[in-house]
C-alpha cells in the first residue's frame, strides 16, 4: 500500500515552495492590465486627464482673461493679424487696443476705397500709419482661436468653459454616485418594505420629465452654479440606484455573504467590507458613462440660456454662441464643439474599456 | 446530561405570494417538516437526499442563517432558535459551514490573509504579528503553503479555494461543522483529498460534522451514520454501513440502488429498482407517506397517515409502515 | 468499418496566458451500434473533444489545428459548413449537461422537436407534430399530446432532459454524443436516463459516445472506455479491462481514490497535486509530475499510446517497457 501524504499543491503558476510569500494579484490590478492593454481606453484616459490639466492650468499662460472685451476686434478669426491702435484720450496718455485687420476699413469709413486698401496693406507689410488721432502699427500679438463677437480671446474662452463644464460633469456625478450607492444599496440589503418604498420613488422619479424638472429648479431659484451641479446629480441618480440595487440583491445570496454572516460580523462590515467592493465596478463603469451625460444635459441647458450666467462660459454656452453666429464666424462653434466632443468621446472609450477590463466575461478574450 | 446538538421537531416553512400590488398568501413550502435528530459531539452525520428535498435549508437553518418556523435547535444544551440576533450572532464562532461552490463562497476583493483574519478576530483582536502567525498555521493545517496568503482567491484552483474555505470555517475554532455538499463541485481525484482533510480535521479537533451530499458512496465512507431525506423529512436515519447495505425504507432502497458502481462485475449484479417519476413539489406534498406516489410497495394505508420515525431494528429508525412486511 | 474515425485530432485555444493544448492528438475508433465512454476530469479535453467533430468549436479562440475525423466517408473536421449542417442533428446529434441552456426558453417544445424533421426531412408540419408526440411517448412522457406544446420551464429537470434525448433522437442519427448527460440531474433520476438512453439505443442500433468523468457511469454503460487526462488519451479498453487490468497508472490512480470502492477507516487515496496547465509545453508524460511511478524519463521522453493486449492501449513508457505489472495490486485498494 503506498499512501501518499497530502502533499501542498503549491500556486498554479509559481510552483515554488520558497519561504518568502507570494503577493497576489488583486482583481484591481487585473482590471488595470487588462485596461492599459486596451489602446484606444488608455488613449482615451491619457487625453481626458490631458484635457482637464489643460483646462485646469491653460487660462493662466493664454496672456488674456475670459472676461475681458476689446469691441473693437469685434469677432475676429483665428490667427488673424492684430493691429495696435495708440492713441491719446483727453488727459494725453496713450490708449491702447487692438483691431483687427479685416476690420481696419471701417475706421477710415470717409476716405476713398483705393487709399483704404492701400493703408490696409502697408499696415500688413509692418509699416506704421498715423492720422490726427491714432497710430496705426502691427502687432505679434496673436489670438490663436480667434476672438468672439465681443473681441474676448476664443481659446481661454473654450478653457475656461472646460473648466465649468467638467466640474459640472464631476461635482453632479459625484453627487448621483453618492444618493444612488447608498439609496440602492439601501434598498437591496433591507429589502422588504423598505425597498418597495425606495424603489416607487425612483419609479416616481423616472416617470417625471426630468429636464423640465431641472428647468424648474433653475427657474425657481436662478442661476446658480452649485444649484445647477444639485440640480443635475439629483436627477441622475435614479440609474445608479437602480443598478446597485440589483448588484446587491444578486450579492446578498452569494455564498460568501452567507459565510460572513456565519462569522458573526456586523452589518456594516458585512456591506462596507463584503457587498460594497464588489459593486464597485460596476458602479465606476456607470459614473465614467454618466459624466459625459451630464455634460451633455449642462450643455442643453445652457442652450436654453439656463447654464451659468455671463461672463461666465461653459461649452454649452460656448456651442450657443457659436451656433448664433455661425454664418459669419464658424470657428466660434468650430472650437467649442471640437473640444465638448473630443471629450465626449475619450469618456465613453474609457468608460468602454473600463467594463471589459472589469467584467472580462462580458467581452470575448 | 443533554446532547450536543439537538434539533427537536425543526419546521422550516416559506410562505409563497403571488401577485405583486395585493399580495396574497398562496401556501407554503415546507422545505424542513418536522425533522428530529441528535448528535453526539464528535460524530460525523451524513445527510442524504435528491435536490430539493430541503437539506441544504435545514443546514441554514441549523446555522440560524435561516430562523426556524418551529421547533428547536439545541447546541450543547442551549436553545438557538429562542436567541435574538444579537445573541446569535455572539454564537456564531461556535458552528460554521463549509461550502458547495468554493468559486462561490470566498469574497473576490479580500486576500486569503485578509478572508481569514476577519474569521480569526471573530474571537477578539490579535496582535499583527500573533495574527499572521495564526493564518499560517491554519494554512498549514489544510495543506495550502503559508507564503501563499497575500494572494487572493481567483489566483487559486477550485481544490485550493476549498481548502481555504475549510481554513475559514475552522479559523473561529467551532464545535460543529456543516459541510453542505463540500465537494459536490470539484473533480475525483480533488474530492479525495478533501474527504481525507476534513476527516483528519474532524479526528483531530474533536469536531462534530454533519455532512450534507447527494453521493450516496462518499457519505457512507465519511460518516458515522447517515439520515436520508425526501421533501423536508426524514425517511430514515441509522449507522452508515447498515443504511447503505441493508436499506430499511423503500427510498433509501432506491437511492442505493441508483448509483452505478464503478466496477463492472459488482455493477453487472447491481439490482436496480427505478423509481418513476420525479420528486412531487414541496409546495403540494403528497397526503400521508411523502414518498407514496413513487414508491413501489404502496398500499392504501400510506396515502392516509403520516409515518413516524421509529425504532425498527437496534440504533435503526425509518418512517415506514410496511418495513416489517418487504 | 468502423462508423466514425477520429485520427490525431489536435484542437488548441489561443487565449491571453497562451496557448491551451486543450485536445493533443486524439485518435478513437466508433463500430455501429457500440457504446463508447470517454472519461476524464474537468479539463481534461474530453467535450472539445466531440465539440471540435461538430464543429461547434468557438474559432476564435479555438482552433483545430490538425487530424481527421472521418464519418461514412466524410472528414467532418475539412468538409463545408453547408455539408456539416447536413449531417449534425440528422445524422450524429447530441444531448448536453444543462438541458434547461440547450432548449431555448421562447420557443414550445414541439416547435423544437419537429425543427429537425422540417430542415432535414421535408415532411410536413402535421406528420411532424404526429412524430414529435410518438418521440416523446417512446422517452417516457405521458401525455404527450398536451406536453408538447409546453414551454421548457414547464418540464421538470429529469422531464427536460428526456425532452432532449427525444430531439436528439428524432431524427433516428447513427452517431449520439452524450455530454454528461446525466450530471446534474438527482440518482434516482439518473437512473432512469440511463436506462432510456440504453433502451433507445437498443431500439434504434445508435451509436453512443459517452462523456462522464463518473467512472460508475462508465461501468454501468459503456463497451469500451478512453481515458483522457491533460488532453491526451491515455488508456484505452473493454470496460472490464479498464477495470480489471488498469495499465496507465492515472487511471489506476482515478480507481482508488473513489470513496465507493473503499473501506472506511482507511484514508482515500489521493493523487496529489494538481492537473498541469495546459498553456505551458508539457514535455513527456503530463501525469508525471503526479505519478507515484515516474521515473527521469517519464518526464523528459515523448509519449505515444502503444497497444499492449488486444484492444488495450496504453500511453505509459514504464508500463510499456514492461516495468509495471499489477497497477492495480501496487496500488492497494
Amino acid at each position: 500500500m503506498s499512501q501518499t501524504a497530502i502533499s501542498f499543491p503549491g500556486a498554479r503558476d509559481t510552483g515554488t515552495h520558497a519561504e518568502e510569500a507570494v503577493a497576489g494579484t488583486s482583481l484591481w490590478r487585473d482590471a488595470w492590465y487588462r485596461l492599459q492593454r486596451n489602446k484606444l481606453a488608455l488613449s482615451g484616459l491619457v487625453f481626458f486627464l490631458a484635457m482637464t490639466l489643460a483646462c485646469g492650468l491653460g487660462p493662466l499662460f493664454t496672456g488674456y482673461t475670459y472676461e475681458r472685451t476689446e469691441l473693437s476686434l469685434k469677432a475676429s478669426a483665428p490667427l488673424q493679424p492684430i493691429i495696435e491702435r495708440v492713441g491719446a484720450r483727453k488727459a494725453g496718455e496713450p490708449r491702447r487696443d487692438g483691431i483687427a485687420l479685416s476690420t481696419l476699413e471701417d475706421e477710415f469709413l470717409d476716405k476713398p476705397e483705393a487709399d483704404r486698401q492701400a493703408i490696409a496693406g502697408k499696415i500688413a507689410h509692418g509699416d506704421t500709419y498715423r492720422d490726427s488721432r491714432y497710430t496705426y502699427q502691427l502687432t505679434s500679438r496673436r489670438h490663436l482661436f480667434g476672438t468672439d463677437a465681443l473681441g474676448r480671446d476664443l481659446l481661454t474662452r473654450v478653457l475656461v468653459g472646460g473648466r465649468i463644464s467638467l466640474a459640472v460633469g464631476f461635482a453632479a456625478t459625484l453627487v448621483s454616485v453618492i444618493i444612488g450607492v447608498l439609496w440602492g444599496a439601501v434598498a437591496g440589503f433591507a429589502g422588504g418594505k423598505v425597498d418597495l418604498v425606495l424603489m416607487r420613488v425612483v419609479d416616481v422619479l423616472y416617470a417625471l420629465p426630468f429636464t423640465v424638472i431641472v428647468i424648474l429648479l433653475m427657474v425657481t431659484f436662478g442661476r446658480n452654479f452649485i444649484l445647477l451641479f444639485v440640480a443635475i446629480g439629483a436627477v441622475e441618480w435614479l440609474t445608479m440606484a437602480r443598478i446597485v440595487r440589483g448588484q446587491i440583491i444578486s450579492l446578498k445570496h452569494q455564498e460568501f455573504v452567507e459565510a460572513a454572516v456565519s462569522l458573526g460580523l456586523s452589518e456594516r462590515r458585512i456591506i462596507l467590507r463584503h457587498l460594497i467592493p464588489n459593486v464597485l465596478g460596476p458602479v465606476i463603469i456607470y459614473t465614467t458613462l454618466t459624466v459625459p451625460d451630464v455634460m451633455l444635459l449642462e450643455a442643453v441647458l445652457s442652450f436654453l440660456g439656463l447654464g451659468v450666467p455671463p461672463p461666465m462660459s461653459s461649452w454649452g454656452a460656448l456651442l450657443d454662441d457659436g451656433a448664433r453666429t455661425m454664418e459669419t464666424s464658424l470657428w466660434l462653434l468650430l472650437f467649442p464643439a471640437l473640444f465638448f466632443s473630443s471629450t465626449l468621446f475619450s469618456l465613453n472609450f474609457l468608460g468602454d474599456g473600463l467594463r471589459d477590463a472589469l467584467d472580462p466575461q462580458s467581452s470575448k478574450d | 446530561m443533554s446532547r450536543f446538538l439537538e434539533l427537536n421537531e425543526l419546521k422550516t416553512y416559506f410562505p409563497i405570494f403571488l401577485g405583486t400590488v395585493f399580495r396574497r398568501a398562496a401556501g407554503t413550502v415546507k422545505a424542513v417538516d418536522g425533522i428530529q435528530l441528535d448528535l453526539e459531539k464528535g460524530e460525523i452525520l451524513g445527510l442524504v437526499g435528491e435536490s430539493g428535498c430541503g437539506k441544504s435549508t435545514l443546514a441554514r437553518t441549523v446555522m440560524q442563517l435561516i430562523r426556524n418556523t418551529g421547533g428547536a435547535v439545541y447546541l450543547e444544551g442551549r436553545n438557538l432558535s429562542e436567541l435574538n440576533p444579537r445573541q446569535v450572532r455572539a454564537e456564531r464562532p461556535n458552528f460554521q459551514m463549509i461550502f458547495q461552490d468554493p468559486y462561490a463562497s470566498l469574497n473576490p476583493r479580500m486576500t486569503v490573509h485578509d478572508a481569514l483574519a476577519e474569521a480569526i478576530q471573530t474571537r477578539g483582536k490579535l496582535r499583527k504579528a500573533v495574527l499572521t502567525q495564526k493564518i499560517a498555521e491554519l494554512l498549514t493545517t489544510v495543506g495550502l503553503p503559508p507564503n501563499q496568503m497575500r494572494r487572493y482567491p481567483h489566483e487559486f484552483s477550485g481544490g485550493q479555494r476549498q481548502r481555504i474555505a475549510i481554513a475559514r470555517a475552522l479559523a473561529p475554532e467551532p464545535k460543529l461543522i456543516i459541510a453542505d455538499e463540500p465537494v459536490s463541485a470539484l473533480d475525483v481525484s480533488i474530492q479525495s483529498q478533501i474527504i481525507n482533510l476534513l476527516l483528519r480535521l474532524c479526528r483531530e479537533r474533536q469536531l462534530t460534522m454533519i455532512f450534507i451530499s447527494h453521493d450516496i458512496s462518499v457519505v457512507k465512507y465519511i460518516s458515522d451514520r447517515i439520515a436520508v431525506m425526501y421533501l423536508g423529512r426524514l425517511m430514515e436515519i441509522g449507522p452508515a454501513a447498515a443504511v447503505v447495505e441493508t436499506p430499511l425504507h423503500p427510498y433509501t432502497r432506491a437511492l442505493v440502488s441508483a448509483v452505478p458502481i464503478p466496477d463492472p462485475i459488482r455493477e453487472r449484479a447491481r439490482q436496480r429498482i427505478i423509481l418513476q417519476g420525479d420528486p412531487p413539489s414541496p409546495l403540494d406534498p403528497p397526503s400521508g407517506c411523502v414518498f407514496h406516489p413513487r414508491c413501489p410497495y404502496v398500499k392504501e394505508a400510506c396515502k392516509r397517515a403520516r409515518p413516524a420515525l421509529e425504532e425498527k431494528l437496534p440504533q435503526r429508525r425509518a418512517a415506514c409502515i410496511r418495513i416489517g412486511e418487504i | 468499418m468502423p462508423l466514425l474515425s477520429v485520427e490525431n485530432l489536435r484542437t488548441y485555444f489561443y487565449t491571453r496566458a497562451g496557448v491551451v493544448r486543450a485536445v493533443d492528438d486524439v485518435s478513437f475508433l466508433l463500430e455501429p451500434g457500440e457504446t463508447l465512454g470517454i472519461v476524464g476530469e474537468s479539463g481534461s479535453g474530453k467535450s472539445v473533444t466531440c465539440y471540435s467533430i461538430l464543429g461547434l468549436i468557438p474559432q476564435p479562440p479555438g482552433r483545430i489545428m490538425g487530424g481527421r475525423a472521418i464519418f461514412d466517408g466524410v472528414d467532418l473536421l475539412g468538409c463545408d459548413k453547408e455539408r456539416l449542417r447536413l449531417i449534425r442533428g440528422k445524422r450524429i446529434s447530441m444531448i448536453f449537461q444543462d438541458p434547461m441552456t440547450s432548449l431555448n426558453p421562447y420557443l414550445r417544445v414541439s416547435e423544437q422537436l419537429i425543427e429537425p424533421l422540417l430542415v432535414h426531412e421535408k415532411i410536413s408540419r402535421r406528420k411532424a407534430l404526429d412524430q414529435a408526440v410518438t418521440s416523446l411517448e417512446e422517452v417516457g412522457i405521458q401525455d404527450a399530446g398536451r406536453r408538447l406544446h409546453f414551454y421548457p420551464h414547464e418540464f421538470s429537470g429529469g422531464m427536460r432532459q428526456r425532452v432532449m434525448i427525444a430531439m436528439a433522437l428524432i431524427s433516428r442519427p447513427e452517431v449520439l454524443i452524450a455530454d454528461e448527460p446525466t450530471t446534474a440531474l438527482d440518482v434516482t433520476v439518473q437512473a432512469q436516463i440511463l436506462e432510456l438512453i440504453k433502451r433507445r439505443q437498443r431500439d434504434l442500433g445508435t451509436a453512443v459516445i459517452f462523456i462522464t468523468h463518473d467512472l460508475g457511469v462508465i461501468a454501468a454503460f459503456c463497451r469500451e472506455v478512453y481515458v483522457m487526462y491533460a488532453g491526451r488519451i491515455v488508456e484505452s479498453a473493454a470496460t472490464g479491462e479498464i477495470f480489471a487490468r488498469p495499465m496507465h497508472p492515472y487511471n489506476a490512480a482515478l480507481q482508488q481514490s473513489i470513496p465507493a470502492l473503499h473501506q472506511k477507516g482507511k484514508p482515500l487515496f489521493t493523487i496529489p497535486g494538481l492537473p498541469p496547465d495546459l498553456s505551458k509545453p508539457l514535455p513527456g508524460c503530463p501525469f508525471s509530475p503526479r505519478c507515484t511511478y515516474a521515473e527521469p524519463k517519464c518526464r523528459e521522453q515523448a509519449v505515444t499510446l502503444q497497444t499492449m493486449a488486444e484492444r488495450h492501449q496504453t500511453a505509459c513508457l514504464r508500463y510499456q517497457a514492461g516495468e509495471l505489472n499489477d497497477l492495480r495490486a501496487a496500488v492497494g485498494v
